[in-house]
């Protein structure tokens, strides 16, 4: 059971939801939380685990040698993302613009542009009892999340098979990187605020999950704040609300403690409780 | 003219809602630029018109002419991204996967595979409620490089800034620390980071201004919801010293933020307060710090 928890913008609470979710679930079940947010993962703030492991991760990219080139200028010509280019007589690659895809590596006519890998960033895996906590970070300069994305997608799903509940923490927005983080995804959950921005933002995530046919419920963070939009849109086109996170002052306080709210505010712990059920109800869906 | 520039590392600090506030404090004379394209709400707090409007191209998608296609295998064969499923015995192309690196175009024998331009979005030019102009856009879903798109409503802006002779252009910056924030950042005059004391944002403060430091543009920040965590507070002050951040105001933490953008209004329409009057005086700094 793979679930991504996404939203149409930053600052909605994603990272809050997804953490208290799986230390909620991993009371009872093996949970693993991943964070898929490679430009800037911060769920780790909240999470307090042991390090398990740590792995530098590779994209391949060619690299140029000199001996055999002719100078026919074919990479420069084939490469769609300009990230070859010919200078005098000089072939230059730049790495954080190539997207792996070795057109110019395999027609090259002299077999000079061979791929090699290069870092991109790191993953770190990390354990406290039932819960399993995974994130990547991308190196600093990379311009290219999707490829450490699906490295990190690969890694879950050598280590963890269905018995887990597989949680993501996905990059905000409906660009790229989030198609990559939630295309695999059994459920979806997204997270808004009961705002105008909110709301905008929800209908681009809605339009988006609907584009690739995904399952996918609502968590309404700061209810009580704002009005009743979100809740009157939801209801218009039936999307499940799946919990509403009430707005206080309390939470924001222990938020930027980087504490976990459930286990200080009961009506928090409430609405997870609300959670767990329709969750465990797909797990039994899926693994069937 | 001089271009200010409001980022804040991640969402949620209040960074839009401030800088409407700004762009609406600075009237006629100031153009706005919303560079959140991937999540671009400017437009809900100032009524723009959408006068003019284009479509941005960036990037390219490939697709197989069934008709032409001789069944050989060998697109699928290059494409590294999987992008190339056979569905009932053809070989179609999957919008999604694709990269558009073209690779399978220039392998295929028969030319049976063209490129096409892909839409990722829309720009608009619009007339605005301060009685200046804003530039503004909508990115397309699963749409790759909003860094052009950012870059392309920036140029806009400028160049409207200078036909019209107006002094400031004020740029609602691109969220993370990825390409969209590099293009949102270059050129900037001045760059005004918001932040609220929270573990994740200073976390996210520290982040961004290394980019701004590489760019070497002067900064100033704005604390928001200073009061939920003094502590963090406290040791952002010390950060900003450190590197010699001005540091522009502390806002309390009040709900008037959202009550405001509910009514569509900028802080410093809906609220008479306090808040409002913090807020001009940091417009104010900002202003001569810029200058
Ligand atoms: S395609 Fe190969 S031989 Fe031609 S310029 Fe590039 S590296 Fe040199
Ligand atoms: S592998 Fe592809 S993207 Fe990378 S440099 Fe070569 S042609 Fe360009
Ligand atoms: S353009 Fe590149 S990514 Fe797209 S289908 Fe062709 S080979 Fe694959
Ligand atoms: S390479 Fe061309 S002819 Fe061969 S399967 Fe692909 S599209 Fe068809």
């Amino acid at each position: 059971m793979k679930i991504a928890i996404a939203s149409g913008k930053g600052g909605t609470g994603k990272t809050t939801l997804s953490t208290n979710l799986a230390s909620f679930l991993a009371e009872e079940h093996e949970v693993v939380l991943t964070d898929l947010d490679v430009e800037e993962p911060n769920s780790g703030l909240f999470i307090e685990a042991d390090l398990v492991r740590e792995k530098d991760k590779f994209k391949m990219v060619p690299e140029w040698s000199a001996d055999e080139c002719i100078l026919c200028g074919n990479c420069q010509k084939v490469c769609n993302f300009h990230a070859v280019i010919q200078l005098g007589e000089m072939i230059m690659v730049f790495p954080e613009l190539c997207h792996g895809c070795y057109a110019c590596s395999e027609l090259c006519p002299t077999s000079s542009l061979p791929m090699i890998p290069k870092k991109m960033g790191v993953l770190k895996h990390f354990r406290n009892g039932n819960l399993n906590f995974v994130e990547s970070r991308l190196d600093i300069g990379e311009e290219q999340a999707v490829p450490l994305i699906k490295q990190t997608h690969k890694y879950i799903d050598q280590q963890f098979d269905d018995n887990f509940i597989r949680i993501f923490d996905s990059p905000p927005g409906t660009s790229c990187p989030v198609i990559e983080a939630t295309k695999d995804a059994d459920y979806i959950i997204l997270v808004t605020e009961p705002t105008p921005f909110g709301l905008h933002d929800l209908k681009l995530a809605v339009e988006t999950m609907k584009e690739l046919k995904k399952e996918f419920g609502v968590v309404i963070n700061r209810f009580g704040i704002g009005n009743d939009d979100v809740l009157a849109y939801c209801n218009e086109e039936q999307i499940k609300v799946l919990a509403k996170i009430p707005n206080s002052r309390r939470i924001a306080e222990l938020y930027s403690q980087g504490r976990l709210i459930y286990k200080e505010i009961p009506e928090v712990r409430a609405e997870l409780e609300k959670m767990k059920d329709l969750i465990m109800g797909k797990m039994k869906e899926v693994v069937k | 003219m001089k271009e200010i520039v409001v980022i804040s590392g991640k969402g949620g600090t209040g960074k839009t809602s401030l800088t409407a506030s700004f762009a609406y404090l600075g009237g006629k004379d100031v153009i706005v630029a919303d560079c959140d394209v991937d999540a671009a709400d400017m437009h809900l707090l100032m009524q723009p018109d959408f006068a003019d409007e284009d479509d941005f191209y960036s990037g390219e998608l490939a697709h197989i002419n069934q008709y032409d296609c001789i069944q050989c295998g060998k697109c699928k064969e290059v494409c590294r991204f999987d992008a190339i499923p056979i569905i009932k015995g053809k070989y179609i192309v999957d919008p999604l996967s694709c990269e558009g690196c073209g690779y399978c175009a220039r392998v295929c024998p028969i030319d049976a595979i063209t490129n096409k331009d892909l839409n990722v979005g829309k720009w608009y030019i619009s007339n605005i409620k301060t009685g200046s102009m804003m530039v503004h856009a909508k990115l397309g879903i699963g749409a790759d490089n909003s860094g052009k798109l950012v870059a392309k409503v920036k140029s806009e802006a400028k160049d409207i800034a200078e036909e019209e002779r107006k002094d400031i252009a004020i740029v609602d910056g691109s969220p993370g620390v990825g390409c969209p924030v590099v293009s949102s950042l270059s050129g900037a005059s001045f760059v005004v980071l918001v932040t609220e004391p929270s573990v994740s944002g200073y976390h996210d403060l520290k982040r961004v201004y290394e980019l701004v430091k590489k760019f070497n543009i002067k900064a100033g920040c704005i604390i928001n919801k200073y009061d939920i965590n003094k502590k963090v507070t406290a040791e952002i002050v010390e950060f900003l010293k450190k590197e010699n951040i001005v540091h522009i105001a502390n806002l309390p933490y009040d709900e008037d933020f959202t009550r405001a953008m509910t009514n569509g209004q900028t802080i410093v329409e809906y609220s008479d307060n306090h808040l409002k009057d913090l807020i001009t005086d940091s417009w104010n700094k900002i202003k001569r710090s810029v200058n």
